[in-house]
């Protein structure tokens, strides 16, 4: 099952790419997109079950927006504390609980982390996240814990 | 119509190169190792971000736009999971976070 | 107006290139020729509409792709003293 929709994504990627369309150029890709996923159809949709990683792509897709305009906010901030000619940064390093289970959660964490306000994950374990904050009053925004909670809404009920 | 297609562009890529400075600003005068991430895992990403969106709006929709929509997604995805993967580097390598009034933490 | 806006982008590469010198640590030397090859992404772009040439995109796309995997293969020869 995961290799035919592999090779699915492979073909519509490289319809994508090219954009053109005679015989040579479809031969290739049918063999080309049906090769790649043979040797590789567990590396992108792996175990999981597809119905629900369906359900989390679409959960996934409604939290964008709000990462967008956090994404805003924190450029917003950046500009401020770049251009402030005396830099009010007070650097910190602190760690928060892991409570989630699948790793996508804790890229899609980790990576939102990186991208909001203030904040950079510096290393990920199955117990806790370690942060890197330019500034002590962003830690604590970040300590309140609303991302984790949208993360962990997005992975829903059982399963891996 | 096509008027205020291009105004849109331009101040979506004066935006995103303002960001691109910025983040440039910073990676240059931010005191330490890690704080220097910090423009380069926001500002640029955005950044770019922003300048490859005016190009999109630019474009219009075709093939092209859709190519650029598929470099924004990868560079969203790929630039802070290299900035997480060059701060564990630097963090597994021991080095010292700079700390205000405390030395100069090199 | 794309004129305009890739000259802005090469300068602050090149602001970029002083902290690639200066250093002081490894780090941030690889920090910095992370920084620059993704402005270079956008550079190219760029260049495609100056020339109106669209296939320079096919390079951009390629490029993202090359500068990621480049920063993580470097960190982790770096970290581990070998690529297997």
């Amino acid at each position: 099952m995961s290799f035919i929709l592999t090779a699915v994504i492979m073909f519509i990627f490289w319809i994508l790419l090219s954009g053109e369309f005679n015989i040579v150029l479809i031969l290739s890709c049918i063999i080309s997109s049906l090769f790649v996923s043979y040797i590789s159809h567990d590396l992108l949709i792996g175990k999981t079950d597809i119905k629900l990683g369906l359900i989390r792509t679409l959960r996934f897709i409604k939290y964008i927006p709000w990462l967008m305009w956090q994404i805003v906010l924190s450029n917003i901030d950046l500009v401020k504390r770049t251009l402030h000619p005396r830099m009010p940064i007070s650097p910190t390093i602190f760690s928060f609980r892991n409570e989630l289970r699948t790793e996508m959660g804790m890229v899609a964490l980790a990576n939102s982390i990186t991208l909001t306000p203030g904040t950079i994950t510096i290393d990920v374990n199955k117990d806790e996240f370690i942060i890197h904050a330019v500034a002590t009053e962003l830690a604590e925004g970040l300590m309140e814990g609303e991302m984790q909670r949208r993360i962990k809404a997005i992975e829903g009920e059982a399963g891996v | 119509m096509d008027i205020i297609r291009t105004i849109i562009s331009g101040i979506l890529i004066a935006t995103g190169c303002f960001l691109i400075v910025i983040a440039a600003i910073g990676v240059v005068r931010f005191p330490d190792f890690y704080t220097r991430m910090h423009p380069a895992g926001k500002g640029d990403t955005l950044g770019q971000g922003l300048v490859l969106t005016g190009l999109m709006v630019y474009e219009g929709f075709d093939l092209i736009s859709v190519k650029l929509l598929i470099i924004i997604i990868f560079i969203f995805i790929a630039n802070p999971t290299a900035t997480h993967a060059l701060a564990k580097a630097a963090y597994v390598a021991g080095v010292k976070p700079w700390v205000k009034d405390e030395g100069d933490g090199k | 107006m794309f004129n305009i806006a890739a000259t802005v982008i090469v300068l602050a590469a090149a602001l970029v290139i002083y902290r690639a010198i200066k250093g002081p640590r490894i780090y941030d030397r690889v920090l910095a020729v992370n920084v620059i090859g993704t402005k270079t992404v956008v550079l190219l772009a760029l260049i495609g509409y100056i020339y109106e040439r669209p296939h320079f995109l096919d390079i951009a796309l390629v490029y993202a792709i090359i500068n990621f995997i480049a920063t993580i293969a470097f960190l982790k020869y770096r970290q581990t003293g070998g690529l297997d």
